[in-house]
């Protein structure tokens, strides 16, 4: 079945946002190509998901926002998950504008740019083409030249060598009103010897047939250390993609930590490139399936450079008639000698109708390294239960503790606090 | 809520799928008494006190049980703990996730009502003072539920538990097994000291040994599912030195399973 939807945006739309945003020529030339090109790209191949139904591109994706004078403005959807007046370094996107940037002094002072991307493209653009698109390529399928072409916000962080960020840079992108695009793109580049933290969070206010097509992409340089932690709470309204990768140079340290919190159909991709030699990563992923929601949630390594190693693991609660497709790859490249990766993946089923499947994959075409994986799909027990219920705690109370504990493995592992407590509230939330 | 607690049990019969393991068992238990009740493995101790706590897995066929007049085997394994009772498990679960403090504070709370929580300083107090007497390190309240616990420490936070909930009548299952002989002490004091004319104890054990350290009113002798014998501590003394083979000539039992792991 073929049909035909007319799309509600055109060369002259992209043409106009990218000419009200000053963005370079170059930049503009690259929406155009990509939006030439998505017509002919496939939708990513996913496992065991089909979104060839999901809302791709209908959607308006330029719907500008007026700018708010002072965090307290903020809508409640945004207060109530961050205390926007106490965040030192704040960037707040609505749709296809930045409503709100605060930026702190003393990082500034120390080089350290945390801008949103119009401005970067305007301020720092040589810097921004030299990593623009280039961890996750356009053309690699049409969600990615979608975004490419459509691109209406996000946050450009560089860090210079040697110096590190101690407070976590934040942001918080929020989608609103029928049909509206979410189209944001992190890009972090983390120079020799540097640190930074970088915390996000997905919200959405009412509105229909919503959509958010993130990229982030994060260059880690040689012996720099990048953490980045994002909670998506999107509605049931909201279909969201998200492709994120890092690339990590020699000892780089890359830390994700991510809560996959949505009520709608999600599909999320998260790969770290260990190119140098001894470069880590850590994943960390919890994720919550409600309703009828369909998720798609990858976790994906390479190993290319010796001695790099990786660990991943993922949690997953699934309640009422979701479905989750859990996928964790490690593929380690020849000559990624003594190359240590693991990879684990748990789901807890809660309900008769709900479906996870875990696949833990291992690609290894090295011999000398070390790898494994580990994968669960399981109920509560009802020896659990007993015992809690023993003690006076009710059933319902009982199998609460016993989620939130299963999660809590991987939550209580999570060293900014204040994302440990946004994400505890967003699994609060979608097990309430 | 003063009243002297009275867990009355008659003719209990209970199954696991087909297979009737309590055979007609009936018992009294009222404040101020220790029971213990000995026998050989197999014969229905663990079963009687799950059943009496109300794990699913066994079925009561007939009989009563009675907590303060109330039927206790038409309560929830929650309402059963609410109204009272409590099970110091031989097994307890592992539950990962779920500290010990937290644990503690929601069974506490959930016995107290909405409402009418305890207050955390209250609360840090009590569980200090009750791991101390334990002689539990602190680092125990921030652990997960059992996970990792030896066998040793999880008989010690069963009896934490026990202190902490403060029931009204309290069966022990094997809560000496695996203990060395100083575990056993702490193990002992913690439950001498809960010792109280408004509370009783139903303590299940294999061995004698542990009747050294709590002192029971009365001895029971249980085989093939019922009570067989019944007397003082000095019951439990003879079983010790004697083996059950004189019970079971004395009352004609031959059952395989009573020979086995005496």
């Amino acid at each position: 079945m073929s049909v035909d939807l007319q799309l509600r945006f055109d060369r002259e739309a992209i043409t106009q946002y990218s000419k009200a945003n000053q963005e370079p020529e170059w930049f503009l030339a690259s929406r155009l190509a990509a939006f030439e090109a998505c017509s002919q790209l496939e939708l990513p191949v996913l496992e065991k998901t089909k979104i060839d139904k999901w809302n791709i591109d209908q959607y308006v994706p330029f719907l500008t926002q007026p700018k708010v004078a002072s965090a307290d403005q903020l809508d409640d959807v945004v207060k109530a998950e961050i205390d926007a007046a106490a965040v030192k370094s704040l960037l707040v996107q609505k749709n296809a504008s930045i409503i709100f940037h605060r930026e702190q002094a003393e990082a500034k002072a120390q080089g350290v740019i945390f801008t949103d991307l119009a401005t970067a493209l305007r301020e720092h653009g040589d810097l921004v083409k030299k990593y623009w698109m280039q961890a996750v390529a356009a053309d690699e399928h049409r969600l990615t030249a979608l975004h490419a072409a459509l691109v209406n916000g996000g946050v450009f962080i560089y860090v210079p060598k040697n110096v590190e960020v101690d407070v976590p840079l934040q942001a918080v992108f929020q989608v609103a009103g029928d049909g509206a695009l979410l189209c944001p793109h992190v890009l972090i580049v983390a120079e020799a010897n540097s640190k930074v933290t970088y915390v996000d969070t997905y919200v959405s206010s009412a509105g229909t047939s919503m959509v958010a097509n993130s990229v982030v992409e994060v260059f880690v340089g040689p012996g720099a250390s990048v953490q980045m932690a994002s909670v998506r709470s999107l509605s049931a309204e909201v279909h969201d993609y998200v492709f994120r990768r890092a690339i990590l140079d020699r000892d780089g340290k890359m830390e994700w930590i991510l809560g996959e919190m949505n009520d709608g159909n999600t599909v999320a991709n998260n790969t770290t490139v260990l190119k140098g030699s001894g470069s880590a990563v850590n994943t960390k992923t919890v994720s919550v399936g409600t309703g009828s929601q369909r998720q798609n949630l990858t976790s994906q390594v390479q190993h290319i450079g010796t001695h790099s190693e990786s660990d991943m693991l993922s949690k997953a609660v699934m309640t009422d008639e979701a479905t989750a497709i859990l996928n964790g790859i490690t593929k380690i490249e020849k000559g990624a000698e003594k190359a240590n990766g693991e990879q684990a993946e748990n789901i807890l089923m809660l309900s008769e109708k709900a479906r996870g499947d875990a696949n833990p994959i291992l690609l290894i075409d090295e011999d000398d390294v070390k790898a494994g994986h580990a994968a669960s799909v399981g109920r509560i027990s009802e020896e659990s239960v007993y015992y809690l219920m023993s003690r006076g705690i009710t059933r319902k109370e009982a199998e609460r503790l016993i989620v939130l504990g299963f999660l809590d493995s991987v939550v209580t592992e999570i060293p900014i606090e204040e994302v440990k407590n946004r994400l505890r509230q967003a699994l609060e939330r979608k097990l309430a | 809520m003063t009243a002297v607690p009275h867990l009355q049990i008659n003719n209990l019969h209970a199954r696991i799928e087909e297979k009737e393991i309590i055979k007609g068992l009936s018992l009294e238990i009222k404040g101020g008494e220790v029971h213990a009740i000995m026998g050989p493995n197999g014969t229905g101790k663990s079963t009687l006190a799950s059943t009496l706590m109300g794990h699913p897995k066994y079925e009561v066929t007939e009989g009563s049980v009675t907590l303060n007049g109330e039927d206790l085997l038409e309560m929830a394994v929650d309402e059963r703990a609410r109204a009272g009772l409590f099970l110091a498990m031989q097994y307890p679960s592992e539950i990962s996730g779920v500290t010990n403090s937290d644990f503690l504070r929601s069974a506490i709370n959930a016995r107290r009502g909405e409402g009418n929580e305890i207050s955390l300083m209250k609360f840090i107090r009590e569980l200090d003072k009750k791991m101390a007497t334990l002689e539990m390190d602190e680092s125990f309240a921030h652990r997960y539920l059992n996970e990792g616990f030896s066998g040793g420490e999880k008989k010690r936070n069963e009896i934490l538990q026990m202190m902490m909930l403060e029931p009204k009548i309290c069966i022990l299952d094997e809560i000496d097994s695996g203990l060395d002989i100083d575990a056993l002490k702490v193990v002992a004091k913690g439950v001498n000291e809960m010792r109280t004319a408004d509370r009783g104890f139903l303590i299940i054990t294999h061995y004698q040994r542990l009747l050294n350290y709590i002192k029971p009113d009365f001895v029971h002798v249980m085989m093939q599912g019922r009570i067989v014998k019944s007397g003082g501590p000095e019951l439990a003394e003879r079983l010790e030195a004697e083996g059950y083979d004189w019970i079971k000539e004395e009352l004609g039992i031959v059952d395989e399973t009573v020979n086995a792991n005496v």
